[in-house]
């Protein structure tokens, strides 16, 4: 009986929302330890094949040539109150991947940019690709032991950053700090969202 | 080329094939879901309980079938299978087809203009 079963799928615990925020930053700046530390598990790592779909187009007509990559990525989740699942991808550190960002990011309520003082040029693609895509992200500088401290404003600079993205201190090893910073992200992605009229009328720039 | 559906043959069995063919032979050799699009995070919960021998149904398929009886992301149920995402998304488009399954898509990027949605998740982040 049709309604019978309609019934029963309505009687059926709500799903929560799912929510993705990415973690990016160069080799070694912390992505898999702030997933960890976040999260309420151990990182999961999953492996996904990502099409390449923006390279090599030029003169490939009628040939079914579209190159994939397999890349493995670590993501934890955060449950809050049974309505929402927060989940954190760390985004594949290797720059040559910067094409399957686009799929990661595709409804992404925004990203971390993790950045270490010591080698802060790595961050630099990451910063592009999310100002590029319009992502709202907020750039974590996490403290390293022995690494010279900067102003934040110093950061700010040398990353050529909008006077609108917030620029934070964190340690990615400790919950808080790492709690702390998703809810700047969070609080930064809704005014960024509430000043944009609709997301395809964001200027290429 | 017809995929191979018979049995593997014996020098295929060994340790360096088995991470590659593995996979795919679960598939039988699809790589693209019937149905669905299961993004990583689309949640995904078994709508029966398991049926210890349904025909058609691999041991992987009833895997899936007794991990979702919660809310379970495609991500998750790739990693706890150790399988990739492609060949997850395989079997689930066959859970699926049967109504094993029902999947809840995550929001577009458009659905997040709600003010009340980023107030619920920064209060939900502050109480952890």
């Amino acid at each position: 009986m049709d309604f019978g079963r309609s019934d029963r799928s309505a009687a059926r615990k709500k799903a929560p929302s799912a929510i993705k925020i990415l973690i990016a930053g160069g080799f070694g700046a912390g992505k898999t330890t702030m997933v960890g530390a976040v999260s309420e598990t151990a990182p999961l790592r999953t492996e996904e094949t990502l099409t390449d779909r923006s390279v090599g187009v030029d003169d490939i007509s009628g040939v079914e040539a579209k190159h994939t990559t397999t890349v493995a990525m670590d993501f934890g989740r955060i449950t809050i109150k049974d309505q929402y699942v927060l989940y954190l991808f760390g985004t594949p550190g290797q720059e040559r991947f910067w094409f399957v960002w686009d799929e990661l990011a595709l409804g992404a309520l925004g990203a971390v940019v993790l950045a270490d003082t010591r080698k802060l040029a790595d961050c630099f693609p990451s910063v592009d690709f999310f100002e590029r895509r319009g992502t709202p992200f907020v750039v974590a500088v996490n403290c390293f032991d022995g690494a010279r401290i900067y102003a934040l404003d110093e950061v700010r600079l040398a990353l050529g950053l909008d006077s609108s993205v917030p620029v934070v201190l964190c340690d990615a090893r400790k919950r808080n700090s790492g709690k702390e910073v998703l809810i700047n992200l969070v609080q930064h992605a809704m005014r960024t969202r509430g000043k944009r009229p609709r997301p395809e009328g964001v200027p290429a720039s | 080329m017809t995929p191979a559906e018979g049995p593997t043959e014996d020098r295929w069995l060994d340790d360096e094939a088995g991470p590659i063919v593995r996979p795919y032979v679960m598939t039988r050799g699809r790589t693209e879901p019937t149905r669905g699009k299961f993004d990583l995070i689309s949640l995904v919960v078994a709508t029966r309980p398991t049926a210890a021998l349904e025909v058609g149904l691999g041991p992987e398929h009833l895997t899936i079938l007794r991990l979702c009886e919660e809310f379970l992301s495609v991500a998750e149920i790739a990693a706890r299978m150790d399988l990739p995402a492609g060949t997850i998304r395989v079997l689930l488009g066959d859970l699926l087809d049967r109504d094993f399954i029902e999947v809840s898509e995550p929001h577009p990027e458009t659905d997040m203009d709600d003010d009340c949605f980023y107030q619920a998740v920064i209060d939900g982040l502050r109480s952890l």
